[in-house]
Parts: C-alpha cells; sequence; structure tokens
C-alpha cells in the first residue's frame, strides 16, 4: 500500500517534470525560432534598404527605413498587399509577412539610427530649408514641418523624412498620384497630393536635397 | 567575320580616341584582351567587358589590387595583372571597355530562362532573396557601380553567384548575403536567363 502509493507519487512527480520540461522546451524552441525569422527577414530588409537600413541607391533608390515610424512601415506593407500603393517587388515581399512579424521588423527599424546615405546636390539647400519650415503660400504648398515635425521625424503615421534618400523623395513626390492611392480603397496618401501637384520638380529637388541630410 | 569587324572596330576607336588612349595604353588593352576576347566580349572564365559599367570596372579594378575579389583565377590572373596599376590607367581602360557595345553570350539552358526571369524580376520572398531588378536594372543593364549582367555568359555568372556562398568576394555585401540564398538550380535558372539577355543601347 504505502509502497504502491509512493510509487504512483513518484511515476506523477516524474510525469510532472517530463511534462514541464517538454513545455519548457518548446516555448524555447519557438522564441528561439521567430528570433532566428525576425533576425532572417531584418537581414532579407537591409540586403536592399542598407546594411544599417539607411537606404540603398540600386538602379531603384531604396528607401532609408532607419528610425521611421513603426505605424507608417505597418501601413506601407498594407497598400503593398492590397495594391493600393504600385510596387510588385515590394508586394512580393509583403505578401510572405504575418502581422506579428510585421510589427517586430517595424520596432526593430525603427530603433536604427545610422547616418544619412547623402549624395544630394548641395546647391539649392536654402530653398528646401524654406519649403519645409515655412512652406510656398503663393503656390498653396504648406510646410512640412507643420506635419512631419520640426525635426522631420514624422509621427505615427506620418513618415520621417530626415535622412531619406534624396533620390527616393524626388521619385515619390513626382510620381506620388500615379504610385500611390490607387485602385478603390482609400488612405491617408490622398492628404499629399495637392501638395505634389503644387510643387514645381526644382522645389521637389531643394526639399528632397534638405531633408536628405537632417539627421 | 564577325570577330574581324569588331577587332577593326577597336583599332579604329583605339586610333581615334587618341586623347587618352596613346601608343603605350593600347599595350594594357592587349594586356586584357589576351584573356577577356580581342573584342572583349569575354572569353572561357574571363567575362565580357565590352559594354560593363564604368564605374563598375574601375571598382573591380581595384579591388583586384587589393586583394577583396579573392577566388582563385582573380589571385592568378587579376592579382598581378592589376598589382601595378595607375588609377588614371584604370580609369582610361575602364572608359575604353565599358563603350564597346556587349554581345549576348546566350549560352544557358533556354528551358530555364522564365524561371531565372522570374527570380530576376520578384526574387523568392519565402527564402528571403532579394529581387535582382532594383539594384541592376529591368534589362540587366546596371548603372554606375552596380553591373551590367545582361548577357555575360553562363560559366562565369553560375561561378560568380556559386562563389559568395563559398566564401569569397566577402566585401561585395550585399551579394554575398543574397547568392548564399540561391539554391543551385536557382542559380542555374538565373544564369541562364541573364545569358540570353541584349541590350538597346549603351546610354
Amino acid at each position: 500500500m504505502k509502497v504502491t502509493s509512493l510509487r504512483l507519487a513518484f511515476q506523477t512527480a516524474l510525469l510532472a517534470v517530463c511534462f514541464a520540461a517538454t513545455g519548457r522546451a518548446d516555448a524555447a524552441d519557438m522564441s528561439q525560432q521567430a528570433q532566428q525569422g525576425l533576425q532572417g527577414k531584418l537581414e532579407y530588409c537591409k540586403t536592399c534598404h542598407g546594411l544599417s537600413g539607411e537606404g540603398y541607391r540600386g538602379y531603384y533608390p531604396m528607401p532609408r527605413l532607419a528610425g521611421q515610424q513603426p505605424e507608417y512601415l505597418e501601413n506601407q506593407l498594407q497598400a503593398f498587399i492590397r495594391r493600393s500603393r504600385t510596387n510588385p517587388v515590394m508586394s512580393n515581399v509583403a505578401h510572405g509577412l504575418t502581422p506579428s512579424m510585421v510589427a517586430a521588423l517595424a520596432a526593430n527599424l525603427r530603433d536604427l539610427n545610422p547616418n544619412p546615405y547623402g549624395g544630394a546636390p548641395r546647391d539649392s539647400l536654402a530653398l528646401g530649408k524654406t519649403i519645409f519650415e515655412q512652406g510656398l503660400p503663393e503656390s498653396n504648398v504648406p510646410a512640412c514641418s507643420a506635419c512631419h515635425g520640426p525635426d522631420a521625424k514624422g509621427k505615427a503615421e506620418i513618415p520621417r523624412l530626415a535622412g531619406q534618400l534624396y533620390w527616393y523623395t524626388v521619385k515619390s513626390l513626382t510620381n506620388w498620384s500615379r504610385e500611390r492611392g490607387q485602385g478603390s480603397l482609400k488612405d491617408t496618401s490622398a492628404i499629399m497630393v495637392p501638395t505634389t501637384h503644387n510643387l514645381t520638380q526644382a522645389q521637389i529637388s531643394a526639399l528632397a536635397a534638405y531633408v536628405s541630410y537632417l539627421k | 567575320m564577325n570577330l574581324n569587324t569588331s577587332k577593326m572596330a577597336i583599332l579604329v576607336i583605339a586610333f581615334l580616341a587618341g586623347g587618352p588612349l596613346q601608343a603605350e595604353e593600347s599595350l594594357a588593352i592587349r594586356n586584357c584582351t589576351w584573356c577577356h576576347g580581342s573584342s572583349a566580349q569575354g572569353l572561357s572564365t574571363a567575362p565580357r567587358l565590352a559594354g560593363q559599367r564604368d564605374q563598375y570596372i574601375q571598382n573591380q579594378l581595384l579591388s583586384f589590387s587589393e586583394h577583396l575579389r579573392d577566388n582563385p583565377l582573380s589571385q592568378q590572373y587579376m592579382w598581378p595583372a592589376t598589382a601595378h596599376l595607375s588609377p588614371q590607367a584604370a580609369h582610361d581602360l575602364s572608359a575604353y571597355f565599358s563603350a564597346l557595345p556587349p554581345v549576348p553570350a546566350n549560352d544557358g539552358d533556354p528551358e530555364l530562362a522564365a524561371a531565372g526571369r522570374a527570380i530576376y524580376d520578384e526574387g523568392i520572398a519565402d527564402s528571403d532573396v532579394s529581387a535582382c531588378v532594383v539594384c541592376h536594372g529591368p534589362n540587366a543593364e546596371g548603372v554606375r557601380g552596380i553591373p551590367r549582367l545582361g548577357g555575360l555568359s553562363y560559366p562565369y555568372l553560375k561561378r560568380r553567384l556559386e562563389q559568395w556562398g563559398e566564401g569569397f568576394h566577402a566585401a561585395a555585401a550585399p551579394m554575398p548575403q543574397i547568392a548564399g540564398r540561391l539554391s543551385p538550380n536557382q542559380i542555374d535558372a538565373l544564369a541562364s536567363y541573364l545569358s540570353f539577355i541584349g541590350y538597346e543601347s549603351l546610354e
């Protein structure tokens, strides 16, 4: 009787230990796997967007992701998937990302702080600064700083512009209505449409150059 | 016939160029074409130089002389070839070869070309392989320091892609990271596709 109950107690204890152990092992495996997956995807982002997320000028300009607002990044990845933002390559990339992966990537990228990529022309930085800080009232262009912040770091769904690749900002502002807000789905990109139409190419270049050097 | 025409063209260009390519530099050109083909279209393991990006050729000559490009053939041939190359000579050679019109090698497996094109244009999201098109351009034409891949020979492309996975030329980020994720079949497909791409213009 005593022996039996002891044996039973022992068996139960053994089972409990085994259970607990497998539970822990599973949890450890999962988080390690998730961690490896996250690191793999981060590397994937950085192969195009710069090894520190500073952006890269390939055949096409690839934007800086470092220090970007997580909400903006998540919105853009969604826009690529829904094709309200035209970009076949990014649409393909975004399709494979789970929501938790997107959140983890965005949080990681927000914390990167490399120096700007540089390379923008420096001949009209003063004009760029004026447009950024004061806008162009005569052309109905509001001051960028009003929404993107005096330090150009953005907030929530409004993107950071500081240190953004010059060629990327030029391309974005030039092609805004052709690349953003496509299809029937409404998104916040519509707010930029009048401004992008009211800027001349020279003003776009000046502005893009100015923000590209902001840290 | 074709080869002779090209040779003539090179002679004429070298002659007309006058300024930067004088008599002693044409010896430097012959030192290159000995392996890279008399019309610089590539020969065996030596890649085509004709139509390659000026800035890319200059950068590579520098990486050979600094021993950053380090596969066995580079060590054997290109390290000595660049050991005493002056910056001016590198500049002139790059300008010369980049201005020659390239001819596609067309030597890959045509049946793999479609699979290669899909990888080139779309990447492989599942295995974190970036789309080649974003840096190398829609016609694999390259730009600035980013090489033209279109029409390079299948064996050369295949070996370059394999060698990144083997640890050679590790300084050429992000290519080691990207190429290292490609399977042998995917490398075959990419190299095949690229070998068939012609060129529109040297713009």
